[in-house]
């Protein structure tokens, strides 16, 4: 076999192997969120279809494949249909620049374990989130209901406030880091030195623009049940909703990494190398550490989501741009200051 | 041999087909029995009432304005972060008379009150009927 | 020329640039226009990314896409531009306008072809691999261009001091 057609297949099982297991898991993040949900509330949640219930995200996605997909009459079916798309496409293609894990060594052959290694990653994720406005908005207008467009409305508003914080918060990792590649952000942040300690303001910054963003509670005024029955998918059914649930989830896991990386160490496991364990298993405890943060992370969406009450939309937007916005300025600068000082 | 955004490529493709194929299934497998009633615009069970497009908030607008000059200075900021560490002082000095601009531009903003959102100061609309009262 | 893949990928998002350009023209719907016009600056992107212009490739997904696109949404749905009729009776200068553009890009799509296969800027593809790059942007916007960066910050300081004032008329 030639050697380009052996990187090529390489590459193509990466892609799969992380698409299946991201797909798997946005489904276990909604059994999951459930069960949480369930525990907060001293009820038992879905435990019916298969061992405590874990067959229910199978079951539900055979459900709404089974329902019938109501376009209103008044809507614009074209973009109808593609904005749930471009939602669920945004949140994955995220995926393709997060490092999972560092190299593992297959049959003589060093396998990254990352999909691209491409040198603007953390900029190229910074696209993503900006582009995401798009399916909310788009769905949000193309369904012709008061409700779906005060939501889209109301979300595109919102996720461009939080933009502008979040680009300054990364902005701070960038210096510490001087490249923006996230597998040199990753291998920087070995022993304890993961940029939490670095850049705590950052880190925070971040991660409330990460809910922001995400539309999740406390800032999931674009859904807002109480007030816009379903927000910006009111007139959506089957698959086309399942495709804007999905998007929330894997949403949600992107943020996840994407925090993990940036701030939690990535696959990084501290002073691992130190034991003198084999390459094999240090390669396989790093994806599993990467895969542990991402899941606590995950836990810890869901956990303040039954916690914390929505916000009203005028503190929301005060939120981000006279705490939020001033604060990861601050960060910046201070961070620039801290460098300049030490570095002479 | 592929690129590195040759592979972003791929694996874009590759979660396009899998939407593709969810939505075809979707689309075969679903039943179609459209009615006046089902294809109707949600309103809570009423006739839809007026048109979808309502005035909206002119602070949207403003808000969006004001959004994509910060973004375009944060542009700025992004080459200049990365060559910071090698640069040193000039790109220091350089960037700290760009941030006061930008901080400028911020604080002239928020002094004249754009970036504040207002709170909403609900309408309860009163009943001309006094039934509920003399009932109880 | 080769029939790299490179070259294949070039011409299809090439032909998908021109061909969203038109349908964006086309469009009757305000809102369809600006979806094409989405479309064709992702093509664009791709064409930089070709040029091995990463930075600048991002760089048109996140202010042109990300930024610029999402406030004309805004306008088209805040100003309820249902169909081009009402916004074709405000311009009277439409003609005039359409032939002045047309001139202009005439005369770029001239000079694109003449120096094209001049072979003038074939020079500058050599370097082009490290010229896309952040790191020598950062380095020649520090060194040689100070002086334009700063006068953009103070362009950019008048865009919000005008957008203030602006906003402020319609407010009161």
């Amino acid at each position: 076999m030639p050697e380009w057609l052996i990187d090529i297949l390489i590459t193509l099982t990466k892609i799969v192997i992380v698409e299946g297991v991201i797909l798997t898991a946005v489904a276990y993040s909604v059994y999951a969120e459930r069960r949480v949900s369930a525990f907060t509330q001293n009820r038992i949640g879905p435990n019916r279809v298969g061992p405590a219930g874990l067959l229910q995200p199978l079951v539900d996605v055979v459900k709404l494949l089974m329902k019938e997909d109501i376009v209103p009459a008044k809507a614009n079916r074209l973009v109808h249909a593609l904005a749930p798309g471009i939602s669920i496409l945004v949140a994955l293609s995220t995926f393709a620049v997060i490092p999972f894990g560092d190299k593992i060594l297959l049959a003589g052959r060093e396998i990254k374990l990352q999909i691209a290694d491409v040198n603007i990653g953390i900029l190229y994720i910074l696209a993503l989130v900006s582009l995401g406005v798009y399916g909310v908005t788009l769905s949000g207008w193309s369904s012709n209901s008061k409700y779906s467009l005060l939501g889209g409305l109301r979300s595109s508003a919102q996720m461009i406030s939080y933009e502008l914080s979040m680009g300054l918060a990364v902005l701070g990792v960038i210096l510490i880091n001087g490249s923006f590649e996230l597998d040199t952000i990753v291998q920087n942040q070995f022993g304890w030195k993961w940029n939490i300690i670095l850049q705590p303001i950052g880190f925070l910054t971040f991660l409330v623009s990460a809910f922001a963003e995400t539309n999740r509670t406390p800032f999931d005024l674009p859904e807002a049940e109480q007030e816009l029955v379903g927000g910006y998918h009111t007139e959506y059914s089957s698959m086309k909703f399942a495709m804007f649930f999905l998007a929330e989830y894997a949403n949600v896991i992107v943020a996840s990494s994407v925090i993990t990386t940036l701030y939690l160490g990535g696959w990084q496991f501290p002073y691992l190398q130190t034991f003198g364990l084999p390459d094999m298993l240090v390669s396989i405890l790093q994806v599993l550490a990467f895969c542990g943060k991402v899941f606590l992370m995950v836990l810890f969406f869901i956990w303040v989501r039954w916690t914390i009450p929505r916000f009203r939309y005028d503190q929301l937007m005060n939120l981000g741009w006279k705490a939020m916005l001033p604060l990861a300025l601050a960060n910046l600068v201070l961070t620039a200051i801290i460098l300049t000082l030490f570095k002479t | 041999m592929l690129t590195q955004f040759g592979q972003v490529l791929i694996f874009m493709i590759i979660a396009a087909g899998f939407v593709a194929v969810a939505f075809i299934a979707a689309r075969l497998i679903g039943p179609k029995l459209p009615s006046k009633g089902k294809n109707s615009t949600y309103e809570c069970g009423e006739d839809t009432e007026g048109d979808t497009w309502l005035k909206f908030n002119v602070r949207y607008y403003v808000i969006a304005l004001i959004f994509i000059i910060f973004d375009v200075e944060i542009v700025f900021l992004f080459p200049w972060a990365v060559v910071f560490k090698e640069m040193g002082l000039i790109a220091f000095i350089e960037m700290a008379i760009f941030l006061i601009i930008l901080i400028l531009g911020f604080v002239y903003a928020y002094a004249k009150g754009d970036l504040h959102w207002d709170k909403p100061r609900p309408v309860i609309p009163a009943l001309d009927r006094q039934i509920f009262k003399s009932e109880i | 020329m080769q029939f790299t893949l490179e070259f294949v990928l070039f011409v299809i998002f090439g032909l998908g640039a021109i061909a969203t350009a038109v349908l964006m023209i086309t469009r009757k719907n305000p809102i369809m226009s600006a979806i094409f016009l989405v479309v064709n600056f992702f093509t664009v992107a791709v064409i930089y990314l070709l040029l091995k212009a990463q930075f600048i490739a991002i760089i048109q997904v996140l202010v042109y896409m990300g930024a610029i696109m999402v406030l004309f949404l805004f306008v088209i749905m805040l100003l309820n531009l249902q169909d081009e009729k009402k916004l074709s009776e405000q311009f009277t200068y439409k003609k005039i306008t359409a032939v002045l553009l047309s001139i202009l890009l005439a005369m770029l799509l001239g000079t694109t072809f003449w120096f094209g296969f001049s072979g003038k800027y074939l020079r500058l593809a050599d370097t082009a691999e490290k010229l896309g790059t952040a790191e020598s942007l950062g380095k020649l916007l520090f060194t040689v261009y100070s002086f334009p960066v700063i006068a953009a910050g103070m362009l950019l300081l008048a865009g919000i001091v005008g957008a203030v004032v602006l906003a402020k008329k319609k407010f009161d």
